[in-house]
């Protein structure tokens, strides 16, 4: 049960998709220009990572060692599809608004690397776990980075409206903001860390353990 | 033929596939240390995308759409592009052993670069004829080398920068990335069709 834990802790925090790992670059940067489209399309990628790990751990011991790269690539385009088309049902504004990157999920090398590194040599309730806590970690980073994003770029918030006080700068919504902001965010996650490890309660921990 | 310089134009500069359509950003993040690595990973991309390109824009056009599959679309693009990767290999190695070693390294990778993917999407969904999506891959293409040859050159150099302690590594190549997404936005003004008719 810990070990469960353990693997849903480490994507959800300390091998973070996004500011540790620096894998899924391509989504994270195009559709945070808002928090929804960032947590919508969080959520998605966190379906298909959690089914693909479900499928590739179960089948782990039939795929043939050679051709395992093109049955995970099947697995994941599936489950792809079927994302895609459930969302043009019944979220369509969503859809449209991100575009070819629901189909580009699947070359998202956050969800392959998974399924090769860890669903393809762990039990079922391990791989699901690894799946949960890596797709839930993509989402809150995608729907932070899209709400700093929103509130800088648009001066909203889940659309609405909150900046009296200040003139939006468009540039956080337009791409170059996304690279700015997502860097500067990474920058602030390693300082961070860095003043945690020097900090003297974490040193006392260490020599005493 | 003013129509497909136009879109070539378009595709490099103005809708540049890393700096503002977001497409490749993992080997423009990943393999941009040195600039002679960034050049082999620019030409494999490119060629990889062209072939690509025509061969997913005939799948799509008499496969597909005559048997009514399209929602089969995702599944078949991305299989032919994984196996085109292979194929592509093969050929290389058996005919070409020095371009081979130029660019075999980079040639899986490419597999899960959504560039490739990217622009065989958009392809069909700007309702690109057959010299269009030539074009249109051949601008992506050199916009994608243009963009991760420049940024190596920038890294090289910045290798060597002092820089502030948490922002080493990735941040300040994600800052960077901004700065120059930044002046390839000014290309947006340019008035294309005015240039070619």
């Amino acid at each position: 049960m810990s070990r469960m834990y353990d693997d849903f802790k480490r994507g959800f925090y300390d091998e973070h998709p996004i500011f540790r790992l620096v894998l899924g670059m391509c989504p994270t940067l195009a559709v945070t220009t808002s928090a929804i489209n960032g947590i919508g399309m969080g959520l998605a990628t966190t379906f298909v990572l959690v089914m693909s790990n479900l499928i590739v751990s179960l089948l782990r011991n039939l795929i043939p060692d050679k051709i395992r790269i093109p049955c995970y690539i099947v697995v994941i385009a599936s489950f792809v599809t079927i994302v895609d088309l459930f969302m043009a049902a019944y979220f369509p504004p969503l859809h449209q608004a991100l575009g070819i990157f629901i189909p580009l999920i699947v070359v998202n090398c956050l969800i392959l690397g998974r399924a090769e590194s860890f669903a393809s040599q762990n039990p079922i309730p391990n791989a699901l776990s690894d799946g949960f806590g890596m797709g839930l970690g993509f989402t809150w980073g995608l729907g932070v980075l899209g709400a700093v994003r929103e509130i800088l770029g648009a001066g909203s918030l889940f659309g609405i409206e909150i900046a009296a006080a200040f003139n939006p700068a468009l540039l956080m919504i337009l791409p170059p903001g996304a690279f700015l902001s997502l860097g500067l965010m990474v920058g602030l996650i390693n300082w961070w860390d860095a003043r945690q490890k020097d900090s003297p309660d974490v040193k006392e921990a260490a020599s005493n353990g | 033929m003013g129509e497909l310089l136009s879109i070539f134009i378009a595709a490099m500069l103005i809708n540049n596939v890393v700096l503002i359509r977001f497409l490749g950003i993992c080997p423009y993040l990943g393999v941009s240390q040195a600039l002679s690595s960034a050049v082999g990973m620019g030409f494999a991309a490119t060629f990889v995308m062209i072939i690509s390109s025509m061969v997913t824009w005939v799948i799509q056009h008499f496969i597909l759409v005559p048997f009514e599959i399209e929602f089969l679309q995702t599944v078949a693009f991305i299989l032919v592009i994984a196996t085109l990767v292979q194929f592509v290999e093969m050929f290389i190695l058996k005919f070409s052993p020095s371009l081979y070693r130029a660019l075999g390294v980079y040639l899986p990778l490419i597999t899960t670069n959504c560039a490739i993917m990217g622009v065989a999407l958009l392809n069909i969904t700007d309702g690109y004829s057959f010299t269009q999506t030539i074009s249109h891959a051949l601008g992506a293409g050199a916009g994608f080398f243009l963009a991760i040859v420049l940024f190596a050159g920038i890294r090289e150099r910045l290798a060597r920068a002092e820089v502030p302690e948490p922002l080493e590594g990735m941040p300040i190549a994600l800052v960077t990335a901004a700065l120059m997404s930044m002046a390839f936005m000014g290309f947006a003004g340019f008035d294309i069709t005015a240039l070619f008719g």
